[in-house]
């Protein structure tokens, strides 16, 4: 089917009147053009918005407590209650699906008073008593020294890991860090890791002015026993956190005394909600970008199925002839078919490759210029180009079929007495 | 080789039905040279349509070369064709992009002969209508006998067992129109069977046999006196 006979008849074929060949090849050209441009603006978009979530586990939840609000067993609502870390091992052990708990405890805070004094230098910053397991929850980048580790938690050594923004605050621009002291409320810890988280956005810098420190340090130096201020717990790959969570609260609410209805008494923020919500608009952007590429690509298509049928009318004659000398009605159907299919892909690959060069600059252009706030990177990845690929094979299946059944529809003899 | 016997066509005009062919039986055997002559409208290119399957008797029957002819699909029509027929038209209907030689090839490609054999036997029929040397010229740089004549061999190349010319001298003044009948004489001579439809007294004088046709049926089917072209020197 694929010989040098066929293709150099379809040169020949296309050849014939370069200037409509290439018009109708740009109908095709455009449509995929658009295509691409299109998925991977939206993929820009998304690479951007998901840049925002950082490195961040997002089968995540953070849970904290409130105020009770239904009457249980006696006891009235209104109570306020804490968690103690009885309730993560309770939580470990009735919901296996969990992948970390990091119970936290934390100092400070938006518009807090200073409460970290290194010499003469003295700041506010977010302390955090911390497991070693947040830093897979909330990845950050270790810049020097370590991070909190088991050692720390079982010994409750007062370790303090500081992100770069503390460090400029608190430190000259040569001065070591590492092994020096700061006061936090007035107790003293030893720095032995300095972090850099990656987010981006409004939260960036205040992101590097945390302070993390085991949490049985952080316990025992500020007095909270065994309570617990809150919670991160990720959930495995397999499962969704937002299903879990039901599970967790029936835990909680048991261990407290809570009404099992009472859905005010634990508040938490589902990052894998808020997550898939995000998520499921992006899927809806790219079934648009689909849906809107894939008409403009139609009328591309239709055009070369417009031209198709005037080449296969003008080319009766020659039709009838082949008829004559023993052309099958399929070499007829193939051949129209294969000249359209030809026209489409190779208007079809031009286009992707002008989108690729067009995404190419737009990737440049964006890197010289730094990065832009909810766009980053826009691409397309192969499957991509393959799923194009494969509409363009059908379209140009589809555009050939008509033309290529009304050129077997003619007959032979009418064919011929066409002068 | 061709038998029909009680062949009816008729077309159907908008309201009007034109009965075109009005009950034909004919036989040819092989190595005839026959002339099918008559005025226009009395059917003879229907006739000779039907007999190379571009168009289906409404009634009647049609054997080729012990074949029945009969409710052919186009697949097999084409087959047929390719295997039992070849064309030679009034327009010469050569495809206009395609050199001499590709055009005699192009039976040759249907038949799925392979490119290098196709094209040696291409040559062999180009040579023996005198047309080697304008192998690879297109058919608007040849004159209208040598456009004939290839595609004279074209209709032989994929050695048929019956040639059908439809007026074959229609278009040519009589100088070629004789060049040309040289050629079918000989191809005549080889054994091949002929047919040829005319309005031409001198050309249809040239055949075996003559069959006049009138308002679709034969008034008279005669063999004659063959006259030979005089070997005039080629082109």
């Amino acid at each position: 089917m694929f010989n040098r006979d066929r293709w150099s008849e379809i040169l020949e074929a296309l050849s014939s009147n370069w200037f409509r060949t290439v018009l109708t090849a740009f109908g095709v050209l455009w449509g995929i053009f658009i295509l691409v441009i299109l998925l991977a603006a939206g993929k820009g978009l998304e690479n951007g918005v998901k840049a925002d979530f950082g490195d961040i586990a997002t089968n995540t939840m953070f849970m904290w407590t409130q105020t009770i609000s239904k009457p249980y067993k006696g006891l009235p609502k209104g109570r306020r209650f804490t968690y103690r870390l009885g309730d993560v091992q309770a939580i470990k052990d009735n919901v296996p699906e969990l992948r970390f708990i990091s119970p936290r405890n934390q100092l400070g805070g938006f518009g807090g008073s200073n409460n970290v004094v290194r010499g003469l230098n003295t700041g506010a910053f977010n302390v955090y008593g911390d497991y070693p397991e947040i830093i897979e929850q909330q990845p950050m980048d270790i810049t020097s020294g370590r991070f909190i580790n088991y050692g720390d938690i079982e010994e409750k050594r007062k370790v303090a890991i500081i992100g770069e923004g503390v460090k400029t605050a608190l430190y000259g621009s040569n001065e070591d860090v590492l092994g020096t002291y700061i006061k936090i409320n007035g107790v003293n810890f030893i720095v032995v890791g300095t972090y850099k988280k990656k987010s981006q956005g409004g939260d960036s810098e205040e992101d590097q002015k945390e302070i993390y420190v085991p949490f049985t340090s952080f316990s025992q130096a500020f007095n909270r026993g065994d309570r617990v201020g809150w919670m991160a717990i990720t959930a495995n790959d397999g499962s969704s956190i937002t299903e879990l969570k039901e599970n967790i609260f029936d835990v909680v609410k048991q261990r407290h005394t809570i009404h099992p209805d009472d859905d005010r008494a634990i508040g938490n923020f589902d990052l894998y909600e808020q997550y898939s919500r995000i998520e499921g608009l992006f899927f809806a952007l790219k079934l648009i970008a689909y849906f809107v590429g894939t008409l403009v690509l139609l009328s591309g298509v239709i055009g070369i199925s417009n031209i198709m049928l005037i080449v296969v009318k003008e080319r009766t004659k020659e039709i009838g002839i082949r008829r004559a000398l023993g052309a099958t009605p399929w070499a007829i159907r193939g051949q129209v078919l294969l000249e359209s299919i030809v026209l489409t892909i190779i208007s079809g690959m031009l286009g992707i490759s002008l989108g690729a060069l067009v995404i190419y600059a737009i990737n440049k252009v964006l890197d010289a210029n730094g990065p832009v706030d909810m766009f980053s990177n826009p691409s397309v990845d192969i499957s991509v180009v393959i799923s194009a690929l494969i509409i363009l094979i059908i379209s140009g299946l589809l555009a050939g079929f008509i033309p290529a059944q009304n050129a077997i529809k003619i007959k032979p003899v009418d064919a011929l007495r066409t002068e | 080789m061709i038998e029909i016997t009680d062949l009816h066509k008729s077309y159907v005009m908008g309201t009007n039905t034109l009965h075109v062919l009005k009950g034909i039986d004919f036989t040819v055997n092989e190595g005839e040279l026959v002339a099918i002559m008559g005025s226009s409208g009395s059917g003879k290119s229907t006739l000779l349509n039907i007999l190379g399957m571009l168009d289906e008797a409404d009634q009647g029957t049609y054997t080729l070369d012990g074949t029945l002819i009969h409710n052919l699909n186009e697949k097999i029509a084409a087959r047929y064709r390719n295997k039992f027929l070849g064309f030679v038209f009034q327009s010469f209907n050569l495809i206009s992009y395609k050199n001499a030689l590709e055009n005699v090839a192009m039976p040759l490609y249907y038949q799925g002969v392979k490119r290098n054999e196709r094209n040696e036997k291409a040559m062999h029929y180009l040579e023996k209508v005198g047309l080697a040397e304008w192998a690879t010229h297109l058919p608007n740089e040849l004159s209208g006998g040598q456009k004939q004549r290839v595609a004279i061999a074209r209709a032989l190349a994929s050695e048929p067992k019956v040639l059908l010319a439809d007026e074959p001298t229609g278009a040519l003044d009589s100088t070629t129109s004789y060049e040309v009948m040289e050629i079918i004489q000989s191809i005549n001579d080889e054994g091949k069977t002929i047919l040829i439809v005319t309005h031409e007294d001198d050309i249809a004088h040239m055949c075996k046999r003559i069959v006049n046709l009138k308002d679709g049926i034969i008034i008279d089917d005669s063999i004659i006196s063959q006259v030979r072209v005089k070997a005039t020197s080629h082109v």
